[in-house]
């Protein structure tokens, strides 16, 4: 009985929206575009992701540990003293550098013992065979099919790389197939790499094979290591590899969640629309037997099926959007911290399955209150003419509203957990979902307060906006919505771009910068460099600096240390914090704000760290604001670090130039005296920093993208409760036409109704999204990211945006008006209402 | 005697080209103060009659004329504006506004046609009285009765005292006590305001209240012996 029941609520429903299509195909295609983006998003994050996890284990073969130091390596007297040791079965000495290509780029270098490579990596070993006294000889490779493929050359050709100021060609003897790597990689001989790339004696990575029985971890932890060298097992390697770009790619997934709650939302509207549309017919079934629960399920199944239908087109588009961006753009959505040449889509069939789930849920979800509210329907009031606008209670709902407002604030001061801002994001969610039942309260409480008009159609305007307010306020909830999570993300992001110019302006005084090519690992400047540089005409001071990476953690990517010239305040550093004492006998050394989140180093206190194989213990004096790098930074008085590690060696220069002097042509002659060539980097400051804006905009270009996304989707959830209403009172428009208005009266009716109902949810939304983007700015971006904002309201931006919104819901009421007042009006009176 | 109120010539209404006329070369003439039933079967064109007389519906040949206003002459806008000041309609589902008082439902001609506020609210309350409503004025729609609802929605067909009255199907949704209250109230109401009035329906003791009744089968209206 139940299911013959619901049979006919569902055929009932169906009939009608064959009938009048739109409210279906709306609601699609939220749905379909919020899960698309969000499968999207989330397949080209795991992709990149396995990309990575595959590239690391085809390189580190069968090995159960890898002890790794920074990129400048560590002693080769490691490695006997390792192979040596008991439990382990093989060692496998790595030395990896960058090379810079003549023909311009760079190319992975991996120097390795073929043998011992080999007998860790099967495959490789079965590619190596017979190639082993060839590979011997300094100048051969072997290259990867991709770096083949990439570089055009094939085996028996030649490849020239730039060495320190000088030119190398090595010959190609032999390419890899795909099936032993799928990186971009040249393969030599571990005595040859070390030198071609001048690093005789270093090492990157040993890779251990253990020896049967032997526990990785439990082995790892009994290794004496030099300060700033680890032991860890792949796993481990691959999960501080990938914490790297953890918050970032939360972040987007967290977007793409927006767009999809944006869809789900829309069909709560669309649902909550229906079920007051159809209160006659909801009514009509209940007086003809059909039960509650009955109706409630027919109202939930039809909000699933427009989820699964939504759900799997979301999916395929998702896929196929991955696909695109994969091939096209490679996997690091801006950010550039996840880059492999050849990403194909990973995404098991279980995956794709899930996100169809997650639309069918998502709609479920908000159908929920609609189905209700459709159970609630009592026949004889709701048959009888003029119950269109009974309104469910808002006093339970202020109540609840007041509630999650409440939790929101609590909270956004939840710590982060495992690094990330989860309590920030559900701050967010809480604060938007205790915002949005708050709509009709603050509709109604304004709309009480505004006098009545003078003029008959205005006058209109207020009394059906004040007694449609339980529709409008879905369709203003839409725009609250979409707008406010507009505002909270514009707003971030302006107030990111607006401390990132100022902290630039702050880190690069200079007037040129030179460095030396992160790519280039065989060159360093030296203190001879800087007299030249000094002697060059219209230079009127240098400051050379040295940065070196720090492994201060295994579970933690490498920190960085920056040596560099100090004055006794620091006053060239962006400072957030600074000292009053410190302990005089160490030496000084500034954070990040990174570091005190990540290592929990203290102002004032003391921080230990491994240099030159030693733990040097440093007195923290201030805290620096330092947007370049999010897992941590030191900055060090350089005569400090020289006497550390004994050495003179720099790799950045900056130099201020005598007034008057051409910066352009000076970088050029700084260039052409150093002779580095692709080995050096030379910029002046403008050039410099409008490269970082550059990467910074690419950085967020798909946060803006997914931002709009979601307006979209709320624009479209305006544009469908405009519609829905519009056609729902065509007979009203038939009898106001009747007695005498213009039909460009009553769209321009409509169209106030709908600048009204735009300006109020543009207001309100933007108060909401303030709100919000303080939680964004104080709490997600400070969690996830480890650096503090100044914040800033991009009020003219958010103006523009907000006439732009309201002027778009006064169009499209007046557009879905046009075809509801069109020649079908004469005869929509003979309807009953 | 004086000119007539409304004159019909000739006319001619298809809705598509190949298909029999729906209204077909009918002529008819209405004197001011008279109060006129059509009746017929449904579908016969009674409804088509109506719009063409109010200019919301063209018709394919002949002539309206109103107090001597031919109606093709006129745009869009001009129809509109005739319609609010010289017209009054009556609809079978009452199409009262919801979200407004019945003073307020009342009011909307007198305020679309700028009159000012000061007198609107005498007139409307005088109008409540005329069809016994004088104390629903603030009452909401959904406190009304059906019957109650329809007599607001004649108060405000007539509150801006009209030249013509169109009734279509008045007492279509009401009990015969309720239609027989509100028949009497629009016929007395459209006499005692000098203007004229068509009624379109189906029951004959609804034409039973008009001066004249007609039987209307698309091609002419043949008068009806008293009903």
């Amino acid at each position: 009985m139940q299911g013959a029941s619901v049979a006919v609520s569902l055929a009932v429903f169906a009939a009608q929206l064959r009938d009048r299509p739109l409210r279906l195909v709306v609601a699609i295609a939220a749905i379909g575009v919020g899960i698309a983006l969000a499968s999207g998003v989330y397949l080209i994050n795991e992709s990149a992701l396995a990309e990575f996890s595959r590239a690391t284990r085809e390189l580190a073969g069968s090995a159960d540990l890898v002890v790794r130091g920074t990129r400048s390596g560590f002693a080769e007297q490691l490695y006997p003293e390792l192979a040596l040791r008991a439990g382990v079965a093989i060692a496998s000495p790595v030395l990896s550098r960058e090379a810079v290509l003549v023909a311009g780029g760079t190319l992975p270098i991996e120097g390795v013992d073929p043998l011992l490579a080999a007998s860790l990596n099967p495959a490789l070993y079965g590619e190596l065979a017979g190639l082993y006294a060839q590979l011997l000889e300094p100048d051969a490779l072997v290259l990867s099919a991709t770096a083949a493929r990439e570089l055009g050359v094939g085996s028996g050709g030649e490849l020239a790389l730039r060495v320190g100021a000088g030119v190398r060609t090595l010959r190609v003897i032999a390419v890899l197939p795909e099936s032993v790597s799928t990186r971009r990689l040249g393969l030599m001989d571990i005595a040859s790499a070390q030198w071609l790339t001048g690093a005789l004696g270093r090492l990157s990575r040993i890779d251990l094979r253990l020896a049967p029985g032997v526990d990785a971890r439990r082995y790892a932890a009994t290794l004496t290591l030099p300060a700033g060298i680890d032991a860890m097992t792949p796993d481990l390697e691959e999960a501080r590899a990938a914490s790297l770009s953890r918050a970032y790619r939360v972040n987007l997934d967290m977007l793409a969640l927006v767009a999809l709650l944006t869809g789900g939302f829309l069909v709560y509207a669309t649902q909550a629309l229906a079920v007051m549309r159809r209160r006659q017919q909801l009514a009509l079934l209940r007086a003809l037997g059909v039960r509650r629960r009955e109706l409630r399920l027919a109202v939930l199944l039809e909000g699933a099926a427009t989820g699964a239908v939504g759900g799997l087109a979301g999916t395929a588009l998702g896929w196929l959007i991955a696909h695109w961006v994969l091939a096209t753009q490679g996997g690091d959505l801006g950010a550039g911290l996840l880059q492999a040449s050849t990403l194909a889509v990973t995404a098991p069939p279980l995956q794709l399955a899930g996100f169809a789930a997650v639309g069918v849920a998502v709609a479920v979800a908000g159908a929920w209150l609609p189905a209700r509210r459709a159970a609630e329907v009592a026949p004889a009031r709701a048959l009888k003419a003029g119950d269109e606008q009974a309104s469910p209670d808002a006093g339970d709902r202020s109540r609840l509203a007041l509630l999650l407002l409440a939790a929101g604030g609590v909270m956004a001061f939840a710590p982060p957990v495992r690094n990330l801002p989860l309590g920030g994001y559900a701050s967010i969610a809480l604060l938007l979902a205790g915002s949005v039942l708050l709509v009709p309260v603050f509709a109604a409480a304004l709309l009480g307060h505004l006098p009545p008009p003078r003029n008959a159609i205005a006058a209109l305007v207020l009394a059906r906006l004040k007694s449609g307010l339980a529709q409008s306020a879905v369709s203003l909830a839409a725009i609250v919505v979409s707008f406010s999570l507009m505002v909270a993300m514009t707003t971030m992001v302006h107030s990111f771009r607006d401390s990132f110019e100022r902290w630039l302006g702050a880190v690069l005084p200079a007037d040129v910068y030179l460095r030396v090519n992160p790519g280039n690992d065989s060159y360093d400047l030296s203190p001879a460099d800087l007299t030249a540089l000094a002697a060059v005409p219209g230079i009127a001071r240098l400051e050379a600096r040295r940065s070196a990476q720090l492994s201060l953690a295994a579970n933690q990517p490498p920190v960085m240390l920056i040596a560099r010239e100090l004055d006794a305040q620091a006053s060239g550093l962006p400072l957030v914090a600074h000292a009053g004492r410190i302990d005089p006998t160490l030496p000084r050394v500034y954070v990040s704000e990174a570091m005190r989140d990540l290592y929990g180093a203290a102002l004032g206190g003391v921080l230990t760290l491994p240099i030159a194989g030693h733990a040097v213990r440093f007195a923290v004096a201030g805290i620096w604001r330092d947007y370049a790098r999010s897992t941590g930074s030191v900055i060090v008085e350089r005569p400090v670090y020289e006497a550390l590690i004994g050495e003179q060696r720099y790799t950045e220069t900056s130099v201020w130039l005598a007034p008057g002097t051409n910066s352009a042509r000076a970088a050029q002659a700084i260039g052409a005296l150093l002779h580095g060539g692709d080995a050096l980097q030379v910029y002046t400051v403008g050039a410099l920093k409008e490269r970082a804006l550059a990467a910074f905009d690419r950085a967020f270009a798909i946060t803006y993208a997914l931002e709009a996304v979601a307006v979209g989707i709320g624009l479209l959830g305006v544009m469908l409760a405009f519609a829905v209403q519009a056609l729902a009172q065509r007979a009203e428009f038939g009898m106001l036409r009747h007695v005498g208005l213009q039909r460009r009266q009553v769209l321009a009716m409509l169209a106030g109704e709908g600048a009204f109902m735009g300006a109020l949810g543009v207001c309100y939304g933007l108060l909401v999204g303030l709100l919000l983007s303080v939680v964004l700015v104080q709490v997600v971006n400070r969690q996830s990211f480890h650096w503090t904002l100044d914040y800033v309201v991009p009020l003219g931006q958010l103006v523009a945006v907000a006439v732009t919104l309201v002027a778009a819901a006064a169009l499209t009421a007046g557009l879905t008006g046009r075809v509801a007042t069109s020649g079908a009006v004469v005869r929509a009176v003979r309807e009953d209402w | 005697m004086s000119a007539p109120l409304l004159v019909l010539e000739g006319l001619v209404r298809r809705y598509q080209p190949e298909r029999a006329a729906v209204v077909d070369g009918l002529s008819f003439t209405l004197q001011a103060g008279e109060w006129v039933a059509i009746m017929g079967e449904s579908g016969v064109g009674k409804s088509t009659l109506l719009n063409v007389i109010a200019g919301l519906d063209r018709p394919d040949a002949g002539s309206v004329r109103l107090d001597g206003c031919e109606l093709a002459e006129l745009d869009d806008d001009a129809l509109t504006l005739l319609r609010r000041r010289s017209m009054g309609f009556v609809f079978q589902a009452f199409h009262v506004l919801p979200y407004l008082s019945a003073a307020r439902n009342v009011a909307l001609p007198l305020a679309l046609n700028g009159v000012p506020d000061d007198e609107i609210a005498p007139r409307v309350q005088s109008m409540l009285a005329e069809v016994g409503l004088d104390w629903a004025g603030e009452r909401m729609p959904r406190e009304l009765s059906g019957g109650e609802l329809q007599r607001v929605a004649i108060a405000r067909a007539l509150v801006h005292r009209p030249r013509l009255v169109l009734a279509d199907e008045p007492t279509g949704n009401l009990d015969p006590k309720s239609a027989a209250q509100v028949l009497a109230v629009l016929a007395g109401a459209v006499r005692a305001h000098g203007g004229g009035g068509l009624l379109i329906t189906h029951s004959r003791a609804a034409a039973a209240s008009a001066d004249r009744a007609y039987e209307f089968d698309g091609r002419g209206l043949r008068p009806l012996p008293a009903v």
